[in-house]
């Protein structure tokens, strides 16, 4: 999909920098990364996705670049929480859209997590959702500053916060406990973790990393254990992936 | 070795001293482990430059204590002792992105390969995080 979606728009100066967060490295990620999405994925994933039948259809293997990011680097220099979030960056290395959900639906929330399926309507509105962001995608690429879709300084200086006490705080214990997990000090990184899940508990990238790294036998495989179900349970009517704001929702 | 986290950098810092609770690294080794450079004005990344406190002391002729810079930012600071590993984190309330710039990073990809955000000036780019979990 995002290969296809590469292949589309490469020839108006357009790249896609792929990140990994996968503090289990080449182990977690490697395969998925040279299949592409659609390698690794069947149907299921499709519906959960929201992809469409013309951008499913052409997946392929990426040829840009896919770059690992053990330390979860990236999600703490752009105070990034959840997979995908994605942002959007101009030829002068300026920001034109900050952190947000690349267009994935808050289907999590609504499936059956014994048979991962999901009612008709939900799937049709997280199509709609990933086609949207994508068309909105397209038009920047095109239009650059034109693009309704580029959002101005103020704009963007209101949407990057930036973290909190306790957040700034949980980054500073993740980096730690990855750092110590990935030279094998495994019992000194856990507690970490756990801390950096306690003090930022809106960070799924650090409640999933923390879950996927815990069961050594269960590394690259989706971490959707008891412990991550009761958490999506609790958001309550908070949403998992918050939408992107596209300025036109009605 | 004493290894800092910082900025999204790795780095293993040799000669690096422990005094007190402060960490205090080489001067040659300051731009590389955290990004910013030991100027008159003070540190400094790019236009930004955070100017030294009167009475503080973070600087002489052969280190700088990167700790306490960290911290009078109020920058989360910890030591792991047994493998002398010190993080720092983000600045609380201070959003990287917020002038607009996006920071820059370097990363291998799965062959191996460094690629750095800045290499890709004169592109479109869509940062898009992902993961096996």
């Amino acid at each position: 999909m995002w290969q296809g979606i590469y292949e589309e728009l490469r020839d108006h100066g357009f790249v896609i920098l792929a990140i990994a967060l996968d503090t289990a490295g080449e182990a977690a990620a490697g395969a998925f990364a040279r299949a592409g999405d659609a390698g690794a994925l069947g149907p299921l994933a499709k519906r959960i996705m929201g992809w469409s039948d013309a951008l499913w259809a052409r997946a392929g293997r990426p040829t840009y670049p896919c770059l690992l990011d053990e330390q979860h680097a990236v999600a703490e220099l752009y105070d990034i929480t959840n997979v995908p979030m994605a942002v959007w960056i101009d030829e002068e290395g300026r920001i034109v859209r900050p952190p947000e959900t690349a267009g994935a639906f808050d289907v999590v929330r609504h499936i059956d997590v014994t048979t991962f399926g999901i009612p008709d309507e939900v799937a049709r509105q997280g199509e709609e959702s990933r086609s949207h962001y994508v068309d909105a995608l397209r038009d920047w690429v095109r239009r650059g500053r034109r693009s309704r879709f580029a959002l101005s300084p103020e704009e963007i200086a209101r949407r990057s916060r930036g973290p909190g006490e306790a957040a700034a705080r949980a980054h500073a214990c993740f980096q730690l406990a990855a750092w110590l997990w990935r030279h094998g000090h495994v019992d000194a990184a856990r507690p970490l973790f756990e801390e950096a899940v306690r003090l930022r508990p809106e960070s799924w990238a650090f409640r999933r990393q923390k879950l996927a790294v815990a069961d050594a036998a269960a590394i690259g495989n989706f971490a959707a254990g008891p412990e991550y179900w009761e958490a999506v349970q609790a958001l309550g009517d908070r949403p998992y992936y918050v939408p992107p704001d596209l300025g036109d929702e009605s | 070795m004493t290894t800092l986290l910082f900025d999204g950098r790795t780095c293993s810092l040799e000669g690096a001293e422990q005094r007190g609770e402060e960490l205090w690294i080489r001067r040659p080794q300051l731009e590389a482990a955290t990004g910013w450079e030991l100027r008159t004005e003070g540190l400094c990344q790019g236009d930004v430059c955070i100017p030294v406190p009167p009475g503080a002391h973070w600087s002489d002729a052969e280190r700088v204590s990167v700790t306490d810079f960290a911290r009078h930012l109020r920058r989360p600071v910890l030591h792991d002792t047994p493998h002398d590993v010190w993080s720092v984190g983000p600045e609380p309330g201070g959003s990287r992105l917020a002038n607009g710039v996006a920071p820059d990073f370097t990363l291998p990809d799965f062959e191996g390969r460094l690629h750095s955000l800045s290499q890709y000036r004169g592109k479109k780019v869509l940062l898009m995080t992902w993961a096996s979990w």
